[in-house]
């Protein structure tokens, strides 16, 4: 049980990363326009 | 659902040979060209295939989904762009030496829009880089300004059929995108963190269950302990700012009891954490915050949503003027107008600037400022002023005021200042807020000192538990919501609402003050009656036809299936009327002087039609010197608007008509929709229409002002609840809580039904959370609440009001949606 000091910690480093992750993207604007980018993909070609 | 709509009515699958290459709409009979592949329904449409074709993009036409509108484009020369105050304003410079400008674009519809949007670089070199937001139909554009300038990419746009105009929200946008984003990073915060405590609390309470090693137990509570922190220090400090200015004012803010049942909760865990003993309740505060911050954000969205689409039509609003400058025009952005400059305004276009008219007679319409519905006639030397419409004829006008200086900027600041003075409205949540705070701080008190005396080692527990399980979440939560949906189900409905207290003011009645023109009545030129032969109608069309009189308009209006004849030697006397020949005959139409000093003989019809409502204007019709129709010309009566007066009044509300129109047409009109004739009131100023609300605010009744124009913008901010009606002007709509998008009266009778309906909604929820509540505070005066049976009946409680919110009947669904 005592697996539980070293993995829980490990844990909440990965919960970092993803916090770290979502507040990188949430300022880079990612979450502005949640409709355009949708579209935008629909027709995109390759030039 | 709408595309599925308009692709079937688009494609006449029996003749697909004569629809148009580039919309796809029937091409009409007249402009079918047999001798080539590609048909098209108009020239617009021509110009934009070869722009495409020309430029590699005739994939677009592949796109199963497509703009199916013909080409519209303005044909402006858009050099307004290029003037260096107009770049002051709205451009920006950005790295690399390049530019940038945010346009909204008309006509923005779908995914091949913004596919074809942002290939503009591809047609017109020196474009680094456009992108389009499909929602808002705004676009950035990046360009390098010393290939090209950005009047050659308007004109590009143009072309394509998206007429842009400069964006005047950039400043706000920003700051609102940054607040966006700041409040989204707090809730995922708060989120991943609430996710973990619970995940720690869980194990906690496993352990309760099924007996765990005391050292387990101490670590997940300090691991609670550890997440929470970052928890109330970033996400959670709002509450605490907020309950800090709350006390500062001495106002009553939900805030408050918020952040004291968050701080006694966070102190006494602490507390109980190093002890090593004595519940901590990490789970569900945390729960708490993120709950608290979502339904904020999601309130906040939705007060946005109502404003942004009113500031997004507003910017489609005239920004140009055309000056004289020695034998050319060129068109200024209204920002670079200084006096002295002579302008050229052409019938159907709105002034620029305060000034006199230097050369030629024409008609006004200053409806936006007076509220008069009759166009005013104007000739040389007469005053002119910004925002109203030239209706007649070309003139040419020097400039004397601009800028702040000008009679409509002016008018505008009155109306900043009252909505400044306006008294903030205290809503039911927050006035329930500071009875909620006495009440549980006495019995938290009550509770301490009476445990004391039975069972001293639980006091200061049981005390603790009352102040934490009181709090009030749901109560935090059930206005922000019930409000959020009905606004967001309003905003379906063609009634955009900015603010919840609007709902709380409407839901009983008190007095409805309206403005006549263009808010009962129509607001334009229209023929409310015709008596006469109808062989005569494709005669008057035909004379009439190319006159961009309101008078003709609203003959072309009446009559829209009728086709028109031709006429020749036609010929207008200014003020009078207008004759020519029709199909052989002479033919006279205007005011009733100049027919009779022509037409001698009056048909029976006619005669019997001559005496009439004196609120309208006649137009006799001669046909070879006998007089055989009279029309009668005014500003019609909205359809629904005696209906929905009636409706109102049956409520309990007690409606008034104030306009800037003349008494007498008040009056008739009062007349015919059973206004009291107290309750007409004719010839009121914009200054005099604010000082009636103030009257009426003074002896203490609830007033609500539905208007739509500048004259109306000072009253609709110092009332209480002030209403813009369709098309109304850019101020009214800036300083109305509620616009509607939707025309008519009966929007009225559904904002109404739908408040007092959210009203209901709302006061269950407090009741819900209430009872919450009460069931909490005697579990924890008991000393019955374990931090199980917080973590369980917290939750409950919002997740009840959330769905009670969510369930409940305010306006009815939207149809579109």
């Amino acid at each position: 049980m005592s697996v539980i000091y070293l993995v829980l910690p490990l844990a909440l480093v990965i919960v970092g990363a993803a916090v770290a992750a979502f507040i990188w993207s949430a300022r880079s604007g990612q979450f502005d326009d949640l409709d355009t980018p949708a579209v935008r993909v629909v027709h995109d070609d390759k030039d | 659902m709408v595309t599925e709509v308009m692709r079937e009515a688009a494609a006449p699958a029996t003749s697909p040979d004569t629809t148009c290459a580039h919309c796809g709409l029937p091409v009409p009979a007249g402009l079918r060209d047999d001798s080539v592949v590609d048909q098209f329904c108009c020239s617009g449409c021509r110009t934009a295939y070869a722009i495409l074709n020309e430029h590699g993009l005739g994939k677009y036409y592949s796109f199963p989904e497509r703009r199916e509108a013909p080409v519209a484009s303005s044909g402006r020369s858009f050099e307004e762009f290029d003037h260096p105050a107009f770049a002051e304003r709205y451009v920006r410079e950005v790295r690399g030496g390049r530019s940038r400008i945010e346009l909204y674009l008309e006509g923005v519809h779908c995914a091949s829009c913004v596919w074809l949007v942002e290939r503009v670089p591809l047609v017109i070199t020196g474009v680094v880089r456009v992108e389009l937001d499909v929602r808002r139909s705004l676009a950035v554009v990046e360009w390098n300004a010393a290939d090209v300038p950005l009047s050659a990419i308007a004109r590009g746009l143009d072309q394509l059929g998206y007429t842009p105009h400069p964006f005047r929200g950039v400043e706000r946008d920003t700051m609102r995108r940054r607040e966006d984003r700041a409040m989204l990073v707090r809730i995922g915060v708060a989120g991943a963190i609430a996710i973990n405590v619970m995940l720690a609390a869980l194990a906690l309470y496993a352990g309760d269950a099924n007996g765990m090693d005391p050292a387990f137990a101490r670590f997940f509570r300090w691991v609670s302990f550890v997440l929470v922190i970052p928890a109330f220090v970033w996400p959670g400090r709002i509450f605490f700012i907020g309950a800090l200015a709350a006390l500062r004012t001495r106002s009553l803010h939900m805030d408050l009891p918020i952040a004291i049942a968050l701080a006694a909760g966070f102190v006494s865990g602490a507390v109980n954490t190093i002890r090593d003993a004595g519940p901590v309740y990490f789970d569900g505060l945390s729960v708490l915050i993120l709950l608290l911050l979502a339904g904020r954000f999601l309130q906040q969205r939705a007060q946005r949503m109502a404003t942004d689409s009113a500031e997004l039509r507003h910017a489609v609003a005239p920004l140009s003027a055309r000056v004289v400058d020695g034998p050319v025009t060129r068109a200024l952005p209204v920002e670079a107008l200084v006096p002295g400059m002579v302008l050229d305004v052409r019938a159907g276009e709105s002034f620029g600037a305060d000034g006199v008219v230097g050369s030629g007679q024409s008609s006004v319409n200053v409806a936006l400022l007076t509220g008069e519905s009759r166009p005013v006639a104007i000739a040389e030397g007469a005053s002119v002023f910004a925002g109203t419409l030239n209706v007649q004829a070309p003139v040419r006008v020097r400039v004397e005021e601009c800028g702040e200086s000008i009679r409509i900027a002016r008018l505008l600041r009155a109306v900043e200042d009252s909505a400044r003075r306006r008294a903030p409205v205290v809503l039911l949540a927050d006035r329930m807020a500071g009875l909620f705070v006495a009440a549980v701080l006495v019995a938290a008190a009550l509770t301490f000192v009476i445990k004391w005396r039975i069972a001293p080692a639980h006091a200061l527990d049981d005390a603790i538990a009352l102040l934490i399980v009181t709090c009030p979440c749901a109560l935090a939560l059930a206005t922000p919501l019930a409000m959020t949906v009905a606004m967001g189900r309003a905003a379906g409905r063609g009634m955009l609402i900015k603010g919840g207290d609007a709902l709380e003011l409407l839901s009983s009645p008190g007095t409805l003050v309206l403005d006549k023109t263009g808010t009962i009545t129509e607001g334009v030129t229209a023929v409310v009656s015709c008596e006469g032969p109808e062989w005569l109608r494709p005669m008057v069309l035909a004379l009439e036809e190319g006159s961009s009189h309101p008078i003709a308009d609203g003959f072309r209006r009446a009559w829209p299936g009728v086709q028109a004849m031709t006429a020749s030697s036609v010929r207008h006397v200014s003020g009078a009327g207008i004759e020519g020949a029709v199909g052989g005959r002479r033919v006279r139409v205007g005011s009733p002087r100049f027919v009779a000093e022509w037409a001698t003989r009056v048909s029976a019809d006619a005669r019997a039609a001559m005496h009439m409502n004196p609120t309208m204007t006649s137009v006799h019709i001669a046909v070879d010197g006998e007089v055989v129709a009279v029309a009668a010309i005014g500003d019609r009566i909205r359809d629904d608007a005696r209906q929905s007066l009636d409706h109102l009044r049956s409520q309990g509300w007690r409606t008034v008509m104030l306009s800037g129109d003349a008494q007498d047409v008040v009056s008739a009109v009062a007349i015919t929709l059973g206004f009291a004739p107290s309750d007409a009131v004719g010839g009121a100023s914009p200054e005099e229409k604010l000082a009636f609300v103030e009257r009426l605010k003074a002896r203490r009744e609830r007033v609500v002002m539905v208007g739509d124009g500048v004259n109306d913008a000072a009253a609709i901010a110092a009332s209480h609840v002030g209403i813009g009606v369709h098309g109304g002007a850019e101020a009214c709509l800036a300083t109305a809580d509620i616009y509607l998008t939707r025309p008519g009266l009966s929007p009225l009778v559904e904002l109404t039904e739908g408040s007092r309906r959210t009203m209901r909604v709302i006061r269950r929820n407090i009741a819900f959370s209430l009872g919450y509540n009460v069931i909490g505070a005697t579990l924890a005066v008991a000393g019955l609440l374990t931090p199980l049976v917080a973590a369980v009946l917290m939750p409950a409680s919002s997740v009840t009001v959330v769905l009670a919110s969510w369930l409940g009947g305010t306006f009815s669904r939207s149809r579109t949606a």
